[in-house]
């Protein structure tokens, strides 16, 4: 065992055996453990290499590749959902370097990337010269962010964002559904990891700000509100998500007006609204607790109203020094949009399942389910890797 | 007039009134909004002609379900199939509670280990099941261990102690005989005596008297434990598994293909979880710990039995609370392989008999009830460590 941060002496220049020896043989039980990790890592190891060699048919990726990604949305309408991209990474592009400012790194990495998807599409293909031209487009967002925050650094652009990020989704939303000019595409058609991302990133924002409502609720003083605001939470808390989406999916339209019937895509992110903010509502308040009282007395004495002393000086803080926990519920919430496919959405689990069920891919779970897996894997992985990133921009715990 | 009302508004308003004002608004505005649901609902049960009451829990249920711990048919009543079905969710809750902390426990140990392999090792596998769905991980499991394999004959055999077919697990399990009884009064009453003996401390001498007697006695249940099993008189027997003449497995410990899938998925994706918050947990102890541990002349282990776990189990109870509560409500995943849970039951018997109202009120009282009862009980254990009891 090593001793949490300690300050170690000098570093010293180790040689590969000195390592070794320090690392992986220091003892006998240390060395029993090295072989039994080296035995289960060479088992493992070899049951992959031999399934990838001899049995694995990546036939059933390939063919599927675009279910996987929209499902079953109409081939004729493929070029609305470019535009979606587009919109999609272009906004992300230039709210990343609002909020983190830009390496050089990050930007040769996207001009390489759309250099080597251009080249393959002088090869032939349409979708490596759009992929490249969105990377080039993702260049443009990010040095445009660049600009905009150097340019007029005091600017409020944090708060700036949400208005850029709703106007973008408003956006998408009549681009995916149409209406107004556009072919409409029924929400049926709406799968795969398009329909996950969609879910997951409309639930997170609707279920943000109902979370803080309620950490607010449960800490008021008055006592009706702050009991049913504890109901709602410890009460949502104590029930399964899959419960709650059902109830979501069953329970719904048997309470609203028979005229008024919600879509099901509608009434499964009413359940993950619901269900998250009460865990959100949580992390909040455990962030406004840490603020020490001082800080509200201390706006108080400087006579700012009640509203002002909250949305100025107490939130600010307490929201940062929550980040990692919000973030974790976010990818929370992503990982549980899977759980909708019980439900008959046809997201990206179900959509794996569904290809199971073709004909010729029978009996192909492995490849199907580490594919699905891997995906949700970099989503997740990458916003967690985004969040470390803002919180050493923010300092979190740091002040 | 109007002025009046003007100045007692908006400044001469006592805050007493606008704190009153705004929870009698909240409350109306909760109260109007169930009144308009339970309209809604009334109207539309008479619109699909059905009625309230859990009247129909009597009925016959007529379906079957895949296994049960208590004999269950389909002629048995739906009420007798929601127990069965909390049984399930019961035995499998149980097992996945004890597996994962294990699991979880060892991991989280593994992740502040000196041993380079086995940190970064631990590294990885957290890192890859936090990242996915659990949903996914079942699908996986059950595909990959159960599905794909052909039916009939087991396709592992591990002669006498483990066969793994398509329809579940054998395992060679410990099993009582039937002396066993005259076994369990024994040690009972040993263990008994041992208790009184250990709070009342008739002797002088202190700890190491006790642990002296306490380590005796376990000693001699040990040593006639094995002088039973040396003459064949031991309380405890094996149940191997066998292969007969079709090729059917008999005898052993025979899990179901659904449990097994669900109980690996479910241990294995919470004590992910539960290594991060240990390891998180054993970082927290102030270096000065380990530090003065080490300068005591404490070896590794021992440093860590003694000193920096006791303190890192403070901080361990209160998130391993949620962690086993997420692993109690994360059962009722069990739907989605097939296993007949509580869950599962519910949406049959609500597919069968439309009753949404009922069976999702039962459902969620029960669920609600676990979690406060496990809720409840760590938190006992909690008030316990934090008083500095047990250690």
């Amino acid at each position: 065992m090593i001793s949490p941060g300690a300050q170690r002496p000098t570093q010293r220049q180790l040689t590969v055996s000195q390592w070794l020896g320090q690392n992986l043989f220091a003892t006998w039980s240390n060395t029993l453990l090295t072989l039994v990790c080296l035995a289960g890592l060479g088992l493992v190891g070899g049951m992959i290499c031999r399934w990838l060699l001899l049995y694995a048919d990546l036939a059933v990726i390939s063919t599927n590749l675009r279910l996987f990604w929209v499902g079953r949305y109409p081939l004729a309408q493929t070029w609305r959902l470019w535009g979606i991209l587009t919109i999609a990474s272009g906004t992300l592009a230039i709210s990343w370097t609002l909020l983190v400012s830009l390496q050089r790194r990050t930007l040769m990495a996207w001009i390489a990337l759309g250099l080597v998807n251009g080249a393959f599409s002088l090869a032939g293909g349409l979708t490596w010269g759009i992929i490249s031209g969105l990377c080039l487009w993702i260049v443009g967002g990010l040095s445009l962010g660049q600009f905009l925050r150097h340019r007029h650094p005091t600017l409020p652009w944090l708060w700036l964002l949400p208005v850029q990020w709703v106007l973008a989704l408003v956006t998408t939303l009549w681009l995916l559904g149409g209406g107004w000019g556009l072919t409409p595409v029924s929400t049926a058609f709406w799968n795969g990891l398009l329909l996950t991302v969609l879910l997951a990133v409309i639930s997170i924002g609707l279920s943000f700000p109902l979370g803080i409502l309620l950490a607010l609720g449960r800490r008021s003083s008055l006592p009706v509100i702050r009991g049913l605001c504890v109901i709602y939470i410890e009460g949502m808390r104590g029930l399964p998500l899959i419960g709650v989406l059902f109830m979501a999916q069953v329970m719904v339209p048997l309470v609203l007006p028979p005229s008024m019937q919600l879509d099901q895509v509608l009434r499964g992110i009413i359940g993950l609204t619901l269900f998250s903010a009460a865990y959100l509502a949580e992390n909040v308040r455990g962030g406004l607790q840490s603020i020490p009282p001082g800080q509200t007395e201390a706006a108080q004495a400087l006579g700012l109203s009640a509203p002002l002393v909250l949305g100025l000086i107490v939130l600010p803080q307490a929201l940062r020094a929550v980040i990692p926990a919000l973030v974790g519920q976010f990818i929370g919430l992503f990982k549980d949009t899977s759980l909708l496919a019980i439900v008959g959405l046809v997201e990206l689990t179900r959509m794996g399942r569904s290809i199971l069920a073709q004909p010729q891919f029978q009996g192909r779970y492995l490849e199907v389910y580490l594919f699905t897996g891997l995906i949700y894997w970099i989503c997740c992985y990458g916003l967690s890797m985004g969040s470390r990133r803002i919180e050493a921009i923010l300092k979190v715990g740091q002040r | 007039m109007m002025r009046l009302l003007l100045k007692f508004f908006c400044r001469g308003c006592p805050p007493w009134v606008w704190r009153w004002g705004t929870q009698v608004l909240v409350l109306i505005l909760v109260v109007w909004m169930g009144a308009y649901g339970w309209t809604n609902l009334v109207y539309n049960l008479q619109r699909l002609n059905l009625s309230l009451g859990f009247g129909f829990l009597q009925n016959q249920a007529g379906f079957n379900l895949g296994e049960a711990p208590i004999a269950f048919s389909s002629t048995d009543s739906y009420a007798w199939a929601f127990w069965v079905g909390w049984l399930n969710s019961l035995r499998v809750i149980g097992a996945g509670l004890i597996l994962t902390t294990l699991l979880g426990v060892l991991l989280g140990l593994a992740g502040v280990a000196q041993n380079w392999l086995a940190r970064n090792l631990a590294l990885v596998y957290v890192e890859v099941i936090r990242n996915t769905p659990l949903l996914l991980q079942l699908f996986f499991l059950y595909g990959v261990l159960f599905l794909s394999l052909p039916p009939g004959a087991p396709a592992i055999q591990w002669v006498g102690w483990l066969y793994l077919s398509h329809q579940g697990v054998s395992l060679r399990s410990l099993v009582f005989l039937p002396g066993a009884w005259v076994w369990g009064l024994w040690g009972m009453l040993g263990l008994g005596t041992l208790l009184v003996l250990w709070k009342w401390q008739p002797w002088p001498g202190g700890v190491g008297m006790r642990k002296l007697v306490a380590g005796g006695a376990i000693a001699t249940l040990i040593a006639t434990l094995i002088a039973a099993f040396l003459t064949g008189h031991s309380p405890l027997g094996w149940d191997a598994p066998y292969l007969d003449p079709n090729q059917q497995v008999q005898g052993g410990l025979s899990l179901s293909a659904e449990f097994v899938a669900l109980l690996l998925g479910l241990t294995l994706h919470t004590a992910a979880f539960i290594a991060e918050i240990v390891r998180g947990s054993l970082l927290a102890v102030p270096r000065g710990q380990w530090e003065a541990a080490t300068a005591l002349g404490l070896k590794p282990r021992l440093r860590m039995r003694l000193v920096i776990f006791p303190q890192a189990l403070r901080i361990i109870v209160p998130p391993l609370t949620s962690q086993y509560l997420n692993l109690a409500k994360n059962s009722s995943l069990a739907i989605a392989i097939g296993y007949p849970d509580l869950y599962a039951v519910a949406t049959t018997t609500l597919n069968q008999t439309g009753r949404a109202v009922e069976v999702v009120g039962l459902l969620m009282t029960v669920y609600l009830s676990l979690s406060l009862l496990i809720a409840g009980g760590m938190n006992l254990l909690n008030r316990q460590i934090q008083r500095g009891g047990v250690a």
